[in-house]
C-alpha cells in the first residue's frame, strides 16, 4: 500500500512537468528565419558570389588535362624537395586520375584553395593585430582555444544558417574551422622575432609600418608558411565533413561508401586514398616553400 | 660632422609605472640599487650619470656584466628612455624630440652596432647594409652605391650577395659595422661589438676599427667588459659599477690615480706599456698657426702664450712644419709661409708608446702627432712620456 503510493509519487517526479516543455526548436527556427529574411540581401549576395567563384574555379581546373597536373606536381616536388619526392607526388596524381575520382578531387581541391585563401586574408592581419595589441590578444586567445575544442560538426550549423545548403556553406565552415593555426602561427612568428633584430630596425629609424613589412613579417615567414600548411590540412579534413551541408567532392564518395555497409569498403578505401594523397601533396609542397624561408644557421639558402 | 655628446644626471629605471616612480624618489639617497630594488621592485640600471664626450672622441665605457653599460648607451638612440636628466647630442636634447624628429635623428645622426650582430637574417649582406638608407626613401642607385662603399670600407667586397648565415662571426660583425656606417652617422654606438668573437678575430677587428676611426670624423662610444680592449681603443674610458660611474679619464690616469681599490683591481691585469697609445697621453698644442697667417699675428699669439715655436698646418689641418719665435721676430715677410721648417719627424697617433719612445728620445723635445691623413692631432711631450713610462 505504502509502496504503491511511493512509486506513484516517484513516477510523478520522473515525469517532466508540462510548464518546462519549451519548444526551443521553434524559437530558434523562428530566429533563423527572421535572420535569413532580414539579411538575405547580404548573405544572398555572398552566397551567389562564392558559388560563382567556386563554380568557375572548378571549370578552369577541369579544363586542364590531368597529365599537366602530374608534370607540375612532379616539378614542384623535385625543385622544392628532391627527385624522389617529385616522383612519388607525381605518382599520387596519377593514382587520383586513374581512380575515376578526378572530378570529385577537383571540387574538394577548389574548396580547399578557396578557404585557405580566405583564411590567409583574414588570418594574417588578425595574427599581426594580436601580436601588436594586448586587448586583441586577450579577446582572440580564448576564442581560438574554444575553437580547437569544439566538435567539427558544430561548424556546419552557422554556415547552414547563414548560407543554406551548398558549396558556399561548405567553404564557410571549412574556412572557420581551418583559420586558427594561421592566426596562431602568424602571432608566434612575429612575437618571436629576436629582440635585437627588432631593435636594430627601430634604431635605424624605421616607421612602425616599415618595421612590420621589412623586418617582422619577413622574419616570421617560415612560421606563417607553417601556419598555411596546418590550415590547409585542417581544410582538407573539413571538406570531407562538409558533405553534410550538401556539397559533393571526395566526402560524398566516402559517405556513400559508409552508407552501403560492407559492400562500400572498396569504394571507401579508393576515395580515402585520394583524400590522403591530396593532403600529402599539399603538405610536402607547402613545407618545401616554408623551408625556403628558413634563414637560421644550418637552414637552407 | 662629429658631434659632442653630453649626458647630464641621467638615470635609467626598469619596472612598472608605480615602481619606477618610487625608485626615482630614492635615486639621490644613500640606498644601493639592490636595496632600491628590494624596496620598490624597480631595477635601477643607470644612476645619476654625467658624461661629457667630445666630438670625434673614441669613448669607451667598461664595466662588469649588469653594471648598466647597455642601458646607458641605449639612451643615446632612445632604445631606453632615461627617467631623469638630459641627453644632448650636439646642442639638441634627445628627450625633447617629437616622434618625427627622433626618427630623423635615428636615420641621419646616430647608428648602432649590436653585440649579437642583429642582422636581418632574411636579407643578403648588401641588402642589410642598405637598410638604413632604403627606409629613408633614398633612390636605389644611391643606396646601392653607398652600401657598396661601406662594404668596401669593412673589407667585405665580394660577399655582397651572401646570406648572413653563410658568414663567420667576424664577417657578420663587419656587416653590422658596415650597416652602421652607411648613413654616415655623427655618433656611432657600439655595444660590446666584439664580445661574441674569439680573441684572434677580436684583436683583428680592434685594429681595423682603429684604422677606420682614423679616417673618419665621428664620435664613437664603445662598450666592453674587457679592460684590455678598453685601453687599446679608448681616448678616454669610463668605468661603471652598480649603475654608477666609478672613474672617467684617459688611460694613463687610471694607472696614475685610480679612484678606488675597485679600479686598482680592475686594471691589475693590464700591461700598461703595451696598451698606452700616443693619442691617449698627447696634449693639444697650445697654438696652431695656419698657412697664410700674417707674421705679425702669429708672433703676437706665440708671445702671448710664452711659446718658443708653433706648428703650422694648411687649412685642412694637414701638418706642414713649425716656425720658431726667433724666425718670427727676425722676419720681414708678410706671411709665415716662407718661414716654415719642414719637419719629417712626426708620430702616428695610434702608435703605442713603446714604439714612439725611440723617436722621442732622439728628438729630446716635443714631437707633433698626426693621424693617418697627416692631419695634426696633438703634441707628445717628452716629460709626459717619461712620466707615463716611469712606473
Ligand atoms: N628591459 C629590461 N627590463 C628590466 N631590467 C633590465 C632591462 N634591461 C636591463 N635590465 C637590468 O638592468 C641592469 C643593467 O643591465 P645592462 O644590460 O645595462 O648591463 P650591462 O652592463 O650592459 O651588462 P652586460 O655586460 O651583461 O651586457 C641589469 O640588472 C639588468 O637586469
Ligand atoms: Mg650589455
Amino acid at each position: 500500500m505504502f509502496e504503491t503510493l511511493l512509486s506513484g509519487f516517484w513516477e510523478s517526479l520522473v515525469e517532466i512537468p508540462e510548464f518546462l516543455e519549451i519548444n526551443y526548436e521553434a524559437t530558434i527556427q523562428r530566429f533563423v528565419d527572421w535572420f535569413a529574411a532580414t539579411f538575405d540581401v547580404i548573405f544572398g549576395a555572398i552566397r551567389d558570389f562564392v558559388r560563382r567563384v567556386i563554380y568557375n574555379l572548378e571549370l578552369w581546373l577541369l579544363a586542364i588535362p590531368w597529365f599537366i597536373f602530374v608534370i607540375l606536381v612532379f616539378l614542384a616536388g623535385w625543385r622544392l624537395k628532391n627527385l624522389t619526392t617529385g616522383v612519388v607526388l607525381g605518382l599520387m596524381v596519377v593514382y587520383i586520375a586513374s581512380s575515376s575520382l578526378w572530378e570529385h578531387t577537383m571540387s574538394t581541391f577548389v574548396i580547399v584553395i578557396f578557404s585557405v585563401i580566405v583564411c590567409f586574408i583574414l588570418g594574417l592581419p588578425l595574427g599581426i593585430l594580436m601580436s601588436k595589441y594586448r586587448p586583441v590578444e586577450a579577446v582572440l586567445r580564448p576564442i581560438l582555444d574554444l575553437m580547437q575544442t569544439l566538435p567539427t560538426f558544430v561548424y556546419l550549423i552557422p554556415a547552414l544558417m547563414l548560407l543554406g545548403l551548398g558549396s558556399p556553406a561548405a567553404a564557410l565552415s571549412t574556412t572557420i574551422f581551418a583559420l586558427p593555426p594561421l592566426i596562431r602561427l602568424t602571432y608566434l612568428g612575429i612575437t618571436t622575432v629576436p629582440t635585437e633584430v627588432r631593435e636594430a630596425g627601430t634604431a635605424f629609424g624605421s616607421t612602425p609600418i616599415q618595421l612590420l613589412v621589412k623586418v617582422e613579417i619577413p622574419q616570421a615567414l617560415k612560421s606563417i608558411a607553417q601556419g598555411i600548411n596546418q590550415t590547409t590540412m585542417l581544410a582538407i579534413s573539413m571538406v570531407v565533413i562538409a558533405t553534410l551541408v550538401g556539397f559533393g567532392g571526395l566526402g560524398e564518395e566516402i559517405y556513400g561508401a559508409l552508407a552501403s555497409g560492407r559492400r562500400g569498403v572498396g569504394q571507401g578505401f579508393v576515395a580515402g586514398f585520394a583524400t590522403v594523397f591530396l593532403a600529402i601533396i599539399l603538405d610536402r609542397l607547402i613545407q618545401g616553400v616554408a623551408e625556403r624561408f628558413d634563414h637560421s644557421e644550418g637552414g637552407e639558402s | 660632422m662629429a658631434k659632442p655628446v653630453t649626458i647630464q644626471n641621467s638615470s635609467v629605471v626598469f619596472g612598472n609605472h608605480a615602481q619606477k616612480k618610487a625608485a626615482i624618489e630614492l635615486l639621490d639617497g644613500e640606498l644601493s640599487p639592490q636595496e632600491i630594488r628590494e624596496r620598490t621592485g624597480a631595477t635601477v640600471a643607470v644612476r645619476n650619470v654625467n658624461l661629457d664626450i667630445k666630438e670625434g672622441e673614441l669613448f669607451v665605457i667598461v664595466g662588469l656584466s649588469g653594471s648598466g653599460k647597455s642601458s646607458l648607451i641605449r639612451t643615446l638612440n632612445l632604445l631606453n628612455r632615461p627617467a631623469t636628466g638630459k641627453t644632448f647630442v650636439g646642442d639638441r636634447n634627445l628627450l625633447e624630440m617629437s616622434k618625427k624628429e627622433l626618427r630623423r635623428y635615428r636615420r641621419n645622426d646616430v647608428s648602432m652596432v649590436f653585440q649579437n650582430f642583429a642582422l636581418l637574417t632574411h636579407r643578403t649582406v648588401i641588402r642589410n647594409v642598405q637598410y638604413p638608407l632604403e627606409i629613408q626613401g633614398v633612390s636605389k642607385k644611391e643606396y646601392t652605391e653607398r652600401a657598396e662603399e661601406a662594404i668596401r670600407m669593412v673589407g667585405l667586397e665580394g660577399w655582397e650577395h651572401y646570406m648572413p648565415s653563410q658568414l663567420s662571426g667576424g664577417m657578420r660583425q663587419r656587416v653590422g659595422l658596415a650597416r652602421a656606417l652607411t648613413n654616415d652617422p655623427e655618433v656611432l654606438l657600439m655595444d660590446e661589438p666584439y664580445s661574441a668573437l674569439d680573441p684572434l678575430i677580436r684583436r683583428e677587428m680592434q685594429n681595423e676599427l682603429i684604422k677606420l676611426e682614423d679616417e673618419m670624423d665621428r664620435t664613437i662610444i664603445f662598450i666592453t667588459h674587457d679592460m684590455n680592449e678598453a685601453f687599446r681603443l679608448g681616448d678616454r674610458i669610463a668605468l661603471m659599477k652598480d649603475a654608477e660611474m666609478v672613474q672617467i679619464g684617459k688611460p694613463d690616469e687610471f694607472f696614475d690615480n685610480p679612484a678606488s681599490d675597485y679600479v686598482r683591481n680592475f686594471i691589475a691585469d693590464v700591461d700598461k706599456t703595451r696598451i698606452l697609445k700616443v693619442r691617449s697621453i698627447m696634449n693639444k698644442p697650445a697654438y696652431i698657426a695656419k698657412q697664410g697667417d700674417r707674421v705679425k699675428d702669429t708672433l703676437e699669439a706665440v708671445k702671448k702664450r710664452e711659446l718658443s715655436f708653433t706648428y703650422v698646418t694648411d687649412e685642412n689641418r694637414k701638418f706642414l712644419g713649425y716656425v720658431t719665435l726667433d724666425q718670427l721676430k727676425r722676419s720681414r715677410g708678410k706671411t709665415i709661409d716662407r718661414l716654415i721648417n719642414e719637419d719629417e719627424t712626426v708620430i702616428y697617433r695610434n702608435a703605442f708608446l713603446r714604439e714612439a719612445w725611440p723617436k722621442l728620445k732622439e728628438a729630446e723635445y716635443a714631437l707633433p702627432v698626426v693621424d693617418g691623413k697627416g692631419r695634426l692631432r696633438g703634441v707628445l711631450d717628452y716629460d709626459v712620456v717619461v712620466d707615463a713610462l716611469a712606473d
